[in-house]
């Protein structure tokens, strides 16, 4: 294993662009701490979101997690490009020839994905402990310990995003079309599910149940969004009658199907390698 | 079915072996029931014409294409390729390296994936004439460069068996004399060679022995020099050729005979001297203006088994 990531380390850190890249991710990644300075001064109303409770244990574990999710598409963006690299530069084919098995290919690429997903982590853990102890009303350590199980459920997300990634810059083969074409998925994945919504009787839970094993959505739900679930959005909805009755947890099932996308996409990405000519 | 052994000695270290080979492209079979060996110390040569399913064999023992039927095993079978080909050294085609990498970065890589330590990297760079460029990224390299650069990261592990496929392709003719005189420098090392080409001349100045395919059937595999069981043939002149051409066809040793623009050129069906020969005219009353006796060049064999089937 050591090996497999001291050979991708050398081709990922060694391009400008995927350096790059990965430095804004981390970069905007820490600006989400920004938001904590946010003010709105209008005449006399004095408002700082930071105040307002966005930062309170536990509720910033399940915020700060969401929020980075939206980052993950630099990573990918790096992810499908050096893929696409792999082919047209051929390297693809003198590492076969050098002596890589395909199989160690494939697990080069998914090692890094694996460490990248929990520096990704990690790096978000920390900078929610900090953004928290500075921010949040309770301070005590087993409200702060609360929830922390959005982050176990944050890195199997961007495991399942990036191992998507690898598959269809394997399948793909250029990074643009890649790229598109996860976009298009992503819609036909909703396409599908108001589809199905207008198959079913209105008041089943049939399309929803479905809808979860979608291998997009199945991601998209291990951090749900945890806006309405705010205190102060709460609290206006229910004064206009709305209210939100919402699970906001991840569940067992709900890991074990974003696991299951993950070992599937990997391994058709190792069967696509295996059947190809290159 | 094997291959009859090259050498009379059989102790030799066999590096490659090749059994009924076949790969189909759909209805098109690029390479059809090959089977040949390659053992230690020798220098193949692969030849045919574009098409005739060279690199499409390469291919398939260095693990990049997949093959239709038919087996291979590198050395005695008991490693998988992968394996297997951190012992070889191979070029194919173009060089391929990470374009934004300095040659010496491409070749730490290649020496991670090979299993070995940095230390060969400044010899083999010196060795090809790279060692003051080795901090420039690839993508500023000429093409000979490339090539070079190749060279070098194919020799990083000191391989058992050197792997070249249409090394000289495109480059300039100081690009081809450089590369040549890398491989007869290789070749002089001991190291085992195979090299596809399409240029005769190539094949004919650095190899021993021959692989000769056309669309993708072995027609010949053997040594170069016995590739065409052939006595040579000799070209005669006389002042008199209808008498040369009737007296020629009295001699035992005299195969075809053809008479061309006042030359006749005879077939020898057995070992005979020129002098011989000379001497057996002269007693018949015919006194030669012009005698040559000639090995046909591999040129004249290759384009003669190509062409014949």
């Amino acid at each position: 294993m050591k090996r497999l990531l001291q050979i991708e380390f050398i081709k990922l850190w060694n391009s400008r662009a995927s350096k790059i890249l990965i430095i804004a991710y981390f970069a905007i990644l820490s600006l989400i701490s920004i938001l904590a300075s946010i003010k709105f001064d209008i005449g006399e109303i004095h408002f700082r979101l930071a105040d307002q409770g966005i930062f309170n244990f536990p509720y910033i574990w399940h915020l700060n997690t969401w929020i980075a999710g939206f980052l993950k598409i630099f990573f990918a963006i790096v992810i499908v490009s050096m893929m696409s690299n792999e082919y047209t530069n051929k390297t693809l084919k003198q590492n076969l020839i050098d002596g890589l098995s395909k199989k160690e290919f494939v697990l080069s690429k998914f090692y890094m994905v694996l460490i990248f997903s929990l520096v990704s982590t990690i790096f978000i853990c920390i900078l929610t402990l900090v953004l928290g102890l500075i921010f949040s009303d309770f301070n005590t350590p087993l409200v702060i310990l609360k929830d922390t199980d959005y982050l176990l459920a944050y890195f199997v997300k961007l495991l399942g995003f990036f191992s998507i990634c690898l598959f269809l810059g394997m399948l793909v083969r250029k990074s643009a079309f890649a790229l598109g074409f996860l976009f298009i998925w992503y819609i036909l994945e909703w396409i599908g599910y108001s589809a199905l919504n207008h198959y079913f009787p209105d008041n089943s839970n049939i399309p929803d149940k479905i809808f979860n094993f979608f291998p997009i959505n199945s991601l998209a739900n291990l951090v749900k969004e945890p806006v309405t679930r705010f205190n102060p959005v709460k609290t206006a909805s229910n004064l206009i009658g709305e209210t939100i009755v919402k699970d906001y947890l991840t569940h067992w099932y709900e890991y074990a199907i974003a696991l299951a996308w993950t070992f599937i996409f990997i391994f058709f990405t190792h069967i696509i390698l295996k059947k190809r000519n290159l | 079915m094997f291959n009859e052994p090259h050498n009379k000695i059989s102790i030799l270290k066999t590096i490659l072996t090749i059994n009924n080979l076949t790969k189909k492209f759909g209805k098109l079979t690029a390479v059809n029931d090959l089977s040949f060996t390659i053992e230690k110390g020798n220098i193949y040569g692969i030849l045919g014409p574009n098409g005739s399913g060279k690199s499409t064999t390469l291919g398939i023992v260095l693990n990049v294409v997949n093959k239709t039927s038919g087996d291979f095993f590198w050395f005695d079978g008991h490693t998988s390729t992968h394996q297997a080909l951190k012992k070889v050294g191979a070029i194919i085609e173009r060089p391929n390296f990470y374009p934004y990498m300095t040659a010496y970065q491409n070749l730490k890589l290649v020496c991670k994936i090979k299993e070995v330590s940095n230390a060969k990297i400044e010899e083999k760079l010196k060795l090809v004439e790279l060692w003051d460029r080795r901090n420039d990224k690839f993508k500023t390299y000429s093409l000979g460069m490339k090539q070079r650069l190749a060279i070098a990261s194919a020799l990083l592990n000191d391989p058992e068996i050197l792997i070249l496929d249409e090394p000289t392709n495109g480059l300039d003719p100081q690009g081809i004399h450089q590369i040549r005189e890398l491989i007869l420098q290789i070749a002089a090392t001991g190291t085992t060679i195979l090299l596809a080409s399409h240029l005769l001349d190539e094949v004919e100045k650095v190899c021993s022995h021959v692989v000769i395919l056309r669309k993708g059937v072995k027609l010949y595999s053997g040594r170069v020099d016995e590739m065409v069981a052939s006595y040579g043939f000799v070209e005669l002149k006389a002042a008199d050729n209808e008498k040369l051409l009737k007296t020629l066809e009295s001699y035992d040793a005299i195969g075809k005979i053809v008479e061309k623009e006042n030359k006749v050129t005879a077939f020898l069906t057995k070992e005979i001297a020129a002098e011989e020969l000379n001497t057996y005219l002269f007693n018949k009353g015919i006194v030669l203006s012009h005698l040559v006796k000639r090995k046909e060049s591999l040129e004249d064999q290759f384009l003669q088994l190509t062409s014949n089937k």
